[in-house]
């Protein structure tokens, strides 16, 4: 079975800090991190490759250093990795970023049974390039899944709703985006560290993918940035300080004549 | 490229049951529409529509394009996203919007693909330039560290994702009336690729954090899953729920059932009690929008006290209890 898991290398955003002068995101000394729900998109691989035996293509799409982050998932027991970077994608959508990744998965060698995705970064937190990806590169997508067996025409998946469940039957190849719940990531180990240091990983840009280039980066994509600002903070706050009994005793007396209590 | 001046919500139902980030689309709809003189509409795709449309036309739908076919009954990705993707197509409207539910995140994001149409995930703010005419999305990112306005100038429709409770919904009255529009659309070509095999409702526990007036939450500041008791027991007094930070979620001292912000749910009480969380925006962006917010932390200059209208600056571990002490001695 060829598994293919789409990573993304995100800043880790608790970290990330604003600037309230300029408006502009601390970014300087803040690490870099595989999205964490990329990380159990692909322990979801690893476990159906112990199960079932396969090969686990991870796919980033990102600047040069995104390739780190395709290091380390190589660590963790994925086989091969495959960067998309190339200025032209820079500023893409999750529109141009979905039709950029779609030319990627068509380029690959081997036909693909399953792709799949954290249920969203952390960085952006849209979880719209999974589904579309799935619909540019026409195969079924389940998104929000805890678990994936393989069924013999396809797979059976177990989806979080927003009140419960649902199980369902897809045929492969499909494309799912999996969610926390589902596991957690394995340890890597030595011997796979090592190996991934030397790892071969090839660069795809716009003269591999042959994109139309009206339908990437930047200028293919719908939505722009208009303005950025810092969360807004409330100005007419009272802070209170000193006993604990007596500023309880205050804040009740506030919250009662404004009628919340 | 003109486009209908028409502002769509997409009626989410299942089983003949509508969504309630329906109405809260609907009733922030009505202000857009009033804004940009668009036209407010449902689309309806369902099994059997017809039960549903009064509550559709209560909040705010001037039209409703009523969509019925046996295969609508619950949600299919495929089915769903050729119907609303057909209609746009065939109607063209400038604007779109979704709950950012399990169903709307799956359906947007394809509708988007299949017409390069613009679309932004978990708007918090929409407002309508009426210079440009255009839809301004505004919505955190990088964990809610900051704020974006998002703009779609050339595509259209504008598409935007909202959460549920994070618009208030408003009824206009119990007798609207408006037009119903019956749209056939053929889904006999779409392949079954997939099948719902089984949906089970779970009871979560008891944790109604959506429902609740009052919600007291614990942070990293309450130090270890036992003290969670402490907030336990202010939220028993003021007859609320617990809610959580997404470190002491990952941390294991909760259940993740319990965690506020960008990553858990969205919650919108009439009180919001933020004990010993120094408000990383990713958990900002899940409660700001509680009518009051209590902050309670040791630190002043955590970051929490910015969204905060009330701030009590001490040790959680003395102020709580003390709060819980004085409700209850209010109460009896």
């Amino acid at each position: 079975m060829n598994i293919v898991v789409c990573i993304k290398q995100v800043p880790d955003s608790d970290k990330v800090t604003i600037d309230r002068e300029t408006n502009r995101l601390n970014r300087a000394g803040v690490p870099s991190i595989i999205n964490p729900f990329d990380e159990n998109a692909l322990e979801m691989a690893l476990q159906l490759k112990d199960k079932h035996g396969g090969k686990i293509t991870v796919i980033s799409m990102g600047p040069p250093q995104a390739e780190e982050a395709l290091r380390t998932a190589l660590s963790h027991g994925a086989d091969e990795a495959i960067l998309i970077s190339d200025r032209k994608f820079g500023g893409a959508d999750t529109w141009a970023t979905s039709y950029t990744i779609t030319l990627a998965l068509k380029k690959l060698a081997d036909p693909v049974d399953l792709i799949l995705f954290g249920k969203q970064a952390i960085d952006g937190d849209t979880a719209q390039v999974g589904p579309g990806v799935a619909h540019f590169f026409g195969v079924p997508m389940i998104t929000y899944a805890k678990s994936c067996e393989v069924t013999e025409n396809g797979f059976r998946v177990q989806q979080v709703t927003d009140h419960g469940y649902n199980v369902w039957d897809v045929e492969k190849p499909a494309a799912l985006t999996v969610v926390k719940e589902a596991n957690q990531l394995r340890m890597p180990s030595l011997k796979k560290k090592m190996a991934a240091k030397k790892a071969e990983i090839p660069v795809w840009g716009a003269e591999q993918l042959q994109p139309d280039e009206t339908k990437i980066g930047l200028s293919g994509s719908p939505t722009k940035v208009n303005k950025v600002f810092a969360p807004p903070v409330k100005l007419n706050k009272e802070i209170l300080s000193g006993e604990p009994a007596d500023m309880v005793k205050e804040l009740i007396y506030k919250l009662r004549e404004k009628k919340v209590l | 490229m003109s486009a209908k001046k028409e502002i769509w919500v997409f009626a989410e139902q299942e089983n003949g049951k509508l969504a309630g980030v329906v109405f809260e689309l609907l009733s922030e709809g009505r202000k857009l529409a009033a804004k940009s003189g668009y036209t407010l509409c449902a689309v309806l795709p369902s099994a059997g529509g017809k039960p549903m449309h009064q509550e559709l036309f209560n909040y705010g739908a001037k039209k409703i394009y009523n969509v019925e076919d046996p295969r609508l009954q619950t949600y299919q990705n495929d089915y769903f996203s050729k119907v609303v993707y057909s209609l746009i197509e065939k109607e063209n409207p400038e604007i779109v919007l979704y709950g950012a539910s399990t169903i709307g995140r799956s359906l947007a994001p394809t509708v988007a693909v299949m017409g390069w149409a613009g679309l932004t995930a978990d708007c918090t703010e929409l407002d309508f330039d009426t210079e440009r005419q255009i839809l301004l999305q505004t919505r955190p990112a990088f964990g809610g560290n900051i704020m974006a306005t998002i703009i779609c100038p050339d595509h259209r429709p504008q598409m935007s994702t909202v959460r549920s409770n994070v618009f208030k919904k408003e009824r206009v009255s119990e007798n609207e009336t408006g037009e119903v529009v019956e749209v056939k659309i053929d889904l006999s070509g779409v392949k079954e690729r997939m099948k719902r095999v089984e949906s089970v409702v779970e009871e979560v526990n008891t944790v109604d954090l959506k429902a609740a007036d009052y919600i007291v939450s614990g942070g990293r500041g309450v130090g270890s899953p036992e003290n969670f008791k402490v907030i336990e027991g202010l939220a028993g007094a003021l007859g609320g729920a617990v809610g959580a930070s997404r470190a002491t979620v990952d941390a294991g001292w909760i259940s993740h059932h319990h965690q506020v912000g960008q990553t858990g749910k969205t919650v919108c009480p009439l009180v919001y009690v933020a004990c010993g969380i120094s408000g990383a925006i990713q958990h900002l962006a899940g409660m700001q929008s509680a009518d009051l917010i209590i902050a309670i932390n040791k630190d002043p200059d955590a970051p929490i006290f910015d969204v905060a209208d009330f701030g009590l600056i001490g040790d959680l571990h003395k102020i709580v209890p003390e709060f819980t002490k004085q409700i209850n001695a209010l109460r009896s």
